[in-house]
Parts: C-alpha cells; structure tokens; sequence
C-alpha cells in the first residue's frame, strides 16, 4: 500500500478515508504514509510538498521524498507562525517539546493509546504523538499553553483548580485539552458526555471523579460567560 | 527507614527512631490534647511533651486554614502546562540517552559490541553497564563470576548510549551488538516452583528493600527458586484449630500489576567537577542523593537533587536507579547534561511491580465469631527480586487467639519488584476479607457484626457504624445471589489496615523577610498528594496570612532534608517539623518587633494579616507593616521532626470499603456501579486532597481487581502487553459513583497531629469489597484477580469446587 505506482486494491476503502479526511483533515493512511515517506494524493500533503520543495527534489514517480535529514516545516501554533528545521519524522509531540520547548504537552505512552499528548488540529483534539509534525502544516494547532488568551484562564482550567481535578499533574493538559475540546463541540454535557469524551484519556492518580464535576461545571460557566 | 514490613514484629522496630538523649525531664511539659472522633468519641488526653512544642491545636472545626479544603497550591502551574517535571527539563547541550535491554530472560553476556553504535554521527557517549540495579544479590557473589551482570529478565538494561537527538540515541542504541549465552529461563509461578526448574539464582539470593517498603526477609532459607518461608507463629495455630467450632479455608490467587506511572522513571543528569545536579522523578530526592554519592563515591554535599514536580511513583520511585547511575556516567563522560526517560515498555518492564500471590488461607473460630486460628501460606513471585510477602491484613486487622503466616517469594525470569502502594495489602486483604466474609456466611452472622466482634481498632469501629447507617448498604440484599435475571446486582465491604510510620529525617526551614513575606522550604517532593499546599496552611495557619501569601519551594537537596515518599509518612512525618519551625520563627519575630510597636512579645497574636494585642493596648498593625520594623532582614527557625509524644499508642490506621457491584452473569463482565470508602486519616489537613487521594486509590483497586495483569510469553519470556492499551488500567468509564467519607480521628502524637493516607486510601480493601459484592450478587466466589469474564464465568460454572481456581 505504501507504493503509490501500485491500482489501490480497496477502492471502497479510500473513498471512506478521503471523507474521513474531509471532515477532519487528517486521514489515517496519511499519517501511515508520513511515517519516513509522503506521498502527494491530498490536499494537506500537497501543501507539505510545496514548502519543502527547496529541500527535496520531486522523484520520476511523482512522489517526494522528505528527509531522511532536516527539512523546514512551518507551523501554526496557538495563532504564531512559527519555522523548524527538523527531520520529517518528527512527531508533532516531539516539535512541540523538543524544538520549541512547549512542555506543557506531556508524552506518556508514545503510541496514541493515553491522550497525554493531546492537542488541538483546528479544534479537533489529536494525540500528538501519533501525529507527524509535517502533517500538521496547514492547520492551526493549539497547546494546554495557548488554549487561553494572554493572562486569562479558561474557565474550564478554573474549574480543575477550584475541584481539585488533579493529583501529580501529567495528564493534566491532555485532560484539559480534551475536556475543553467536548465544550466546543457540546456547551451542555452530562457527566456521561464527559466519561465519554476522555475515554482516551489516562489518569493513573484517579482524578476522574472531580474531572467530571470540574467539566460540567465549567460548562455552565463558559454558557454563562 | 529501611523499609515497610507487613507484620507487627517488624513494624515496631521501624516505627520511628528512639527519642534523642533527654537532658533531664524539666524540657518536658504536660498538655492536654483532642483525642478520638469528633461526634464519637472525642475526649481529652494529656501528653508529655517537649517544651519547645507549640500549643496544642484545637480540632479541624475550631482553625482557620488547616482542615480547609483549599486549592492547591500548584494547581495553576498544572493546569496550564507551566509545571515543569523531570521530563520537561532541557538544558544547553543536552544529550538524549536511551538504554540498550536485554532481548532474552536469562543469559550470560558474552561480549558488547559498541563500534557501530559509536560511529553513529549523532553519538556523544556509550555506557557499558557493570552493575546493575534492581532485584536480588547472591549471598555468596562468588557463584557467579562474571564480566557483565547476569541478564535475569527480558528488559534488563545491558548498555546505553547518549546522542544529539532521542531519535539518534534511539537508531544507535539499537546498533549496539550483544552476544547472549542463554541460560535456562522460567516465567511461570507454578513452574518455578518445581523441584527441576531453571534456576534463576545460582544460590540463595536477597532483596534489600527502598524507602518506600518492598523487599523481603533476608534470614530464610531458600529451596530452589523458593526464597522462604519467612514464619512468624503466635501461640499454637494447631490447638487453635483443634478449638475452631468452624473452619474457613480457600486459596486465592493475585497477578503481577505494574506501577504504570505516567511520568515514566527518569533523571536528567548535570555532572560538573565541583557538583552533580540531577533533576529526578523521584518519591526521595534524598534516597537519590544518598545512591549516587554511595555509587560515584563522591560527598553527599556535592550532590544535588531536584524534583520540582513528578508524574506519579506509586512506590516504585525511589533511589537513582539504573537510570540515575547511567544518566550521571554518561554526563560525567561526555562533559555535559545527559537527559534518560525511561519509554513505556522500560517502565512495565525494569523498574517495579507489585509481586503476584498465591495464597491458602485457613481460619477457625468458634460459634461465637471468635477467632481461634490463622494460618496462611503465601508463594508470591517479584519476579527476580523479593518481597512478594502479604501476610500483613491477617496479622493486623483482627484479634486471634493463634496465628501462622509462612511467606515465601519465588524467583522467576521477570523485573523485579518494587514497594507498590500498601505493599502486599491488597493481595492479603483480598484474601483475609473474604474469608472472614465467608465465615459470616458460616456462622449464620451479618458481616458488621462479625466484624464488631473480632476488629478492636476504634476507628474502625465508628467507621462501621457510619457503613452500617449508609443507604448503600441499607440496600444490600442479604442472601447472595437473590436477584432475578441474568445481571445481578451485589453489595460487599472489607476493610483495611496501615501502620503509622514516621521518618525521623523530615525538617523544615522558614524564613520571614523584612517586607512580610513568609517562605518555607525542605527538600521534600510533593508526589502529586498534595504536601506543598499542606505546609503553606500550616504557615497560613501560625502567621495569621492567607496561604497565598506562603512561598513554598520543595524538591530540592539544597533545602533541609524532607522525608522520602513512601509508606504514607510524608504528611505525617514532615508537618510537625513545618509547624515548629512556624512557631518558632513566629516568636521569633514578635519578640523582635515587639519593642518598635510598643508592646510585649508575650501580649502580640498573628491574626489575620495583623498583629493584635492581646489585652488590646495597642492597635492592630498590619503584618507588613510590622515586619517592616523587624532588626534584621531575615528571621529564620529550623526544625527537625520531634518524636511521635506516646509511641505506645495509635500506630495503625484502618477503613472501610463498601462495593455495589453488577455480575453479568452471561457475559461475566462485572462492573462497580457505587463505592462508599469510610477512611480514618488522622486530622485531615487539607479533605480535598485527601479525597482525591482515596478517590484514586479506589480507581487503582477496581483497576487491579477487574483488568490490569502483566502477561508474560511462557515460552520466550517477553512481555506480551508492554504498552497502555494491552496493559488494561480502568479509565473514565470504569470510574463508579464514588463517595468518600472522611473520619477525623485525632491521636494526640505531634503538633501537627496529622496522620497519613496514601496507602490506606481504598487501595487495601475494595479488591475484597468487589469480591464480597460479586458473592452477595451470584452467590459465587471469585478468588482470583483480576475477575475477568473468562474468570467470573468459570467461577460460575464451577460453584461446588470452592476451592479450585477457575
């Protein structure tokens, strides 16, 4: 599946992974292709090409090879264009935590399965982790460090202080990102809105029981605001 | 404190240091203190004292900020990603090192071949490791001689290397080549048992234990891979069996579990001539400054340890370890800071996990509910190391008229263990209370009533009144298994046991500056239970300020020593050194201000935010304001932990768990719907945190109970699940309904008088309380954790063979 020049044996398949992408933007065979070699097929890759080209020469095949050295990347974080130089295998996570000091994302299994690493790809919460930082190119990401504005707190983060929502603290700003990512979505959640959105989400400290009640209350204070 | 020990005949010498020499009796003074539960039976003692104590606090009602269920302190820092932990920390010119581990369980290495790994373009350093950390020594050394450690478990660490960038480090680390000489390897419990199984020792071998318990018995015999037994006898269990009316016997059966913190071990390490500086993810900065000063041989006072914030231990983080040790070789090798975070599969694998259990246990009593005799005989396996011990619940918890408990550790081909939160409490309890469970079910008695019978702890006692009132229980159905249809519904309880340990070296330092402002600082390490928050209400509470107002700094050697968190003795060990030097440094400061105000030391108070007279001959001033007229620019008080006032009381804590369970009993899946957890912590001095901390230590008991298990492969020896979707730990959906009842119950011991919750907190007993739940609702027992459907469904299958496992 990763030779492009190859008929794709499951038509049906990529009709359902290009509307995945469409809604979200990011497709799982995108990620997967990202891994070492992209390959040009969707919009967001298109857009990866056209910065990196000065970097990499397209092949006879039509596809470009990034890498394996550094390539510069441009990024959106928390509404700042910001420029890195770093090997196409980057991880977002890494980027973040890495090259430009943002630790307030915590990585805690590397491999998707505890949503410690949580961000934000144009208000969808993604595990950074999982995510290459070259895929991120085109959306807006926001971190537990730009989720609120200049000197303010989210009320949702108001409210993890006011109950108590945390204990060591690790999985804190992924809880937050994800908690916060479900009031965009939905301003009134129940108790079990909130289960279900951080299900992903790890906590081995066990603050789930105030994560919940801090969340919707904090919903109620962001309808009021 | 060497370590935590399960059975009252070690617990007394561990308990707390004797008292320093007394110069004469006049440094003492007699007090008279709140003992007992508030709307219980709270009375009056009195206790000698040294003189130097400050006066004696009333209860929680009657103070301002202490027994408040206030923020925490470095809520904010969390919540908004600035806390920064041992993961976050980047220094200039910093290396990424990342371990080289062992393919195979057990091997002899032949030779390591580190030329590919070091011409990597991004490699600054390779480390050969020659001694490793972790897991059992031979007695005699000599058996095994040598040029590499002994690989004894897949995972052991073999090698490290440190490059630009993690993903260099990662790419030269596996260019290293290691030549194995395999040994023959066992896994399996039962297999290791047998008299023909591969050795994992080549003879007796010991465990010494950490700062936060684990380890095991040093003088037991070892037979085989069966490092034990470790007997302990009181009066003649046979006779108490002979005069037993009812015997009650089963064996039960506990997995291996993992810490899994989130924050995986880690150190980054500083090593410059004059001082090594490691920033650490530590439960001691102190345990990980006394093992790389022992290591490197180097002073003490030229080490460093810092540990801002931490991402969880749970017992399992103590000491530098194998990371510390490498990381600050490869620093002092390569001339700059060397940063090793241990990755997922490390954690599961090398550095900790609470040891299995397989347990008989054998109880008679008389009709009366009167116990007559336990016996337990307990094999556990902390894979190569020891401490699989669970004897600790039926030595403990009730009163017996004989008893018998014969630990035994069996080594096996896996990481060794480290002390797990109520080190081997969970798997005894898991045991003991459904067995003394079952005897209620014999004996025709209701489970709190047997309980009021055979359970003389005080606590405990009102805690069971406060069950026995609770709607929850009201709702359970006394004959098991009455519901109708395929998912039933059950309630159960069990309760719990911890021992009240101090560490001696646990001071505090405050300073109060010429502007009013007020600091506090000692080397402890707030873990996340919340300790930095705690000694700014102490502050808050003596200064009259609110505890915004405190600077708090904590994780860092260069403070005065702070206990290591371990045991549940953090709170209560450290607090009373707050509190004192508070005071002190509060008298201090009065009597120097006192002349520029105009009044006598003896007559000022610290009341909020002011200093008042007393008698009212001078008006209020501002705290500010009068530090404003302090004669230096600085008063400072330092003080050490005093002696608990009467060591011959109080030294164990208790709770009560109450589970509501439902048993799909076609599916076998068995989920907790509500807990009650009824918990005695001293005098709580902050409830929220208190609460959070029961709260998790319920989750992380439903967690071990219903679905963590760390799978080995019998035939290679590798970890099947080393990961956190495998590796199953309950999650926001496993949470149930939990309410958390606190019970206040003083004991008069310090100036502070707070007790201790980290172990206690739930963890102990909901295993047993899940498991007396699923018997109410299918009239079945489950023995064996984690209840599994694949479990719960053979169980059910199976109801005549009481005593086979599923």
């Amino acid at each position: 599946m990763s030779d492009p020049t190859r008929p794709h044996p499951h038509p049906e398949e990529d009709q359902a992974e290009k509307q995945t992408a469409g809604a979200t933007g990011i497709s799982r065979r995108g990620f997967l292709k990202g891994a070492g070699i992209t390959a040009a097929g969707t919009a967001l890759l298109d857009g990866v090409q056209a910065f990196s080209r000065e970097a990499s020469g397209a092949s006879d095949a039509g596809v470009t090879v990034l890498g394996p050295g550094p390539v510069p990347v441009r990024l959106r974080i928390n509404g700042k264009e910001q420029t890195l130089q770093i090997e196409p295998r980057t991880t977002l996570a890494d980027a973040l935590r890495i090259q430009l000091g943002m630790t307030g994302t915590k990585v805690v299994c590397d491999r998707g399965a505890c949503s410690g690493c949580t961000v934000w790809l144009d208000k969808m919460p993604v595990n950074s982790c999982m995510t290459l930082a070259v895929d991120a190119m085109g959306h807006e990401v926001i971190t537990i460090e730009g989720l609120s504005a200049e000197g303010a707190l989210h009320p949702l983060q108001t409210a993890f202080v006011k109950h108590d929502a945390m204990q060591c603290g690790f999985c804190t700003p992924g809880m937050v990102m994800s908690c916060a990512a479900l009031l965009e979505k939905n301003p009134h959640p129940t108790e079990q809105d909130v289960r279900h959105a951080i299900a992903g989400n790890l906590c081995r400290c066990g603050t789930y029981p105030k994560i919940f009640a801090a969340t919707v209350e904090a919903a109620a204070n962001v309808r009021r605001a | 404190m060497e370590g935590i020990m399960a059975t009252h005949a070690n617990e007394d010498s561990l308990l707390q240091e004797a008292a320093p020499a007394s110069d004469g009796k006049s440094d003492k003074k007699t007090v008279t203190m709140p003992i007992g539960v508030p709307g219980y039976t709270l009375h009056d003692e009195q206790r000698e004292v040294p003189t130097a104590e400050p006066p004696v606090w009333p209860i929680n009602k009657e103070l301002k900020y202490v027994g408040k269920p206030l923020e925490r302190l470095d809520g904010l820092a969390k919540v908004t990603g600035r806390a920064r932990y041992t993961a976050d920390v980047q220094l200039p010119g910093m290396l990424y090192a990342k371990f080289v581990n062992a393919s195979v369980p057990h091997a002899k290495v032949v030779s390591i071949d580190t030329s590919a790994a070091e011409s990597h373009p991004g490699v600054r350093g390779v480390h050969v490791i020659e001694s490793v950390m972790g897991g059992a020594v031979l007695r005699d050394p000599s058996l095994e001689k040598t040029k590499y450690p002994v690989v004894r478990y897949a995972g052991q660490p073999v090698a490290a290397v440190a490059a630009t960038t993690p993903y260099a480090a990662e790419e030269a680390a596996a260019l290293v080549k290691v030549q194995y000489e395999n040994i023959p390897f066992v896994v399996d419990l039962d297999k290791a048992r047998a008299a023909n199984a591969p050795l994992v020792f080549p003879g007796a071998a010991d465990q010494a234990g950490t700062a936060g318990g684990g380890g095991g018995p040093h003088n037991v015999p070892q037979t085989g891979n069966v490092h034990g037994p470790s007997i302990k006898r009181v009066a003649d269990v046979e006779q108490g069996f002979r005069d037993a009316e009812v015997v009650v016997e089963a064996r039960y059966v506990t997995q291996v579990q993992t810490h899994s913190a989130l924050e995986t071990h880690g150190v980054v390490a500083d090593w410059k001539p004059e001082m090594l500086t490691v920033w650490a993810s530590t439960q001691g900065t102190a345990s990980v400054r006394e093992e790389l000063a022992g290591f490197f041989n180097i002073p003490m006072s030229q080490v460093r340890v810092i540990t801002e914030y931490m991402g969880g231990g749970f017992g399992a983080k103590f000491g530098a370890g194998n990371p510390g040790v490498v990381a600050a070789a490869l620093s002092k090798k390569t001339g700059v800071p060397v940063r090793l975070m241990l990755d997922r599969r490390e954690e599961h694998l090398s550095v900790g996990n609470r040891p299995s259990s397989d347990q008989m246990l054998r109880i008679g009593a008389k009709k009366d509910g009167i116990i007559s005799a336990i016996h337990l005989v307990s094999y556990g396996t902390a894979g190569c190391g020891t401490g699989a011990g669970c004897a600790g619940p039926a030595t403990n918890l009730y009163k017996y008229a004989s008893l018998q408990t014969e630990e035994n550790d069996v080594f096996t081909n896996a990481g060794p263990g480290a002390a797990m939160r109520a080190p081997g409490h969970p798997q005894g309890a898991f045991a003991l209370e459904q067995t003394i469970d079952e005897l209620a079910v014999k004996l025709n008695m209701d489970p709190i009533d047997l309980r009021d019978k055979i359970d003389e702890h005080p606590v405990r006692r009102v805690e069971r009144q406060v069950v026995r009132e609770s709607a929850l229980w009201k709702s359970r159905n006394a004959t098991a298994g009455a519901d109708r249809g395929p998912v039933k519904r059950g309630v159960g309880l069990a309760q719990s046991v911890w021992y009240r340990f101090v560490t001696m070296e646990s001071a505090a330092e405050v300073r109060v500056h010429k502007d009013g402002s007020i600091e506090v600082l000692s080397a402890v390490q707030d873990i996340g239970s919340g300790i930095r928050t705690v000694m700014a209400q102490i502050l808050a509470e003596q200064f009259g300020v609110t505890p915004d107002k405190i600077t708090v700094r904590v994780g860092d050697t260069n403070y005065p020593v702070g206990p290591n968190s371990g045991g549940s003795v953090t709170t209560l060990s450290l607090t009373p050194a707050v509190r004192d030097a508070a005071w002190q440094a509060s008298q201090k400061f009065l009597e120097e201000v006192a002349p520029a105000l105009g009044a006598t030391a003896g007559d000022l108070e610290l009341v909020d935010g002011e200093v008042r007279s007393k008698s009212g001959k001078m008006q209020p001033v501002s705290f500010k304001r009068a530090a404003g007229k302090m004669k230096t620019d600085q008063i400072t008080a330092q003080c050490k932990r005093v002696p608990d006032y009467d060591k011959s009381k109080y030294l164990t804590y208790g709770g009560i768990d109450v589970a509501e369970v439902e048993v799909d009993t076609e599916l076998g899946r068995v989920h907790v719907k509500r807990v009650l957890s009824v918990h005695d912590c001293g005098r709580p001095m902050n409830p929220a945190q208190v609460i959070s901390q029961i709260n998790g230590g319920i989750i992380q008991g439903i967690s071990f109970t219903l679905f963590e298990n760390r799978l080995l492969d019998p035939d290679y020896g590798l970890m099947v699940n080393p990961n956190l979707e495998q590796y199953k730990i309950a999650g926001s959906r496993e949470t149930p309904d939990i309410q958390v009842q606190l019970v206040e119950a003083y004991i008069g011991q310090s100036s502070t008088d707070a007790s201790g919750i980290g172990e206690a907190a739930g963890v102990v007993s909901i295993g047993a309380a899940i498991g007396n739940a699923v018997y109410n609702a299918i009239g079945v027992r489950v023995r064996q954790t984690p209840m599994t459907p694949a479990v719960v469904l053979s169980a059910l299958n199976q109801p005549a063979q009481g005593r086979n496992l599923a």
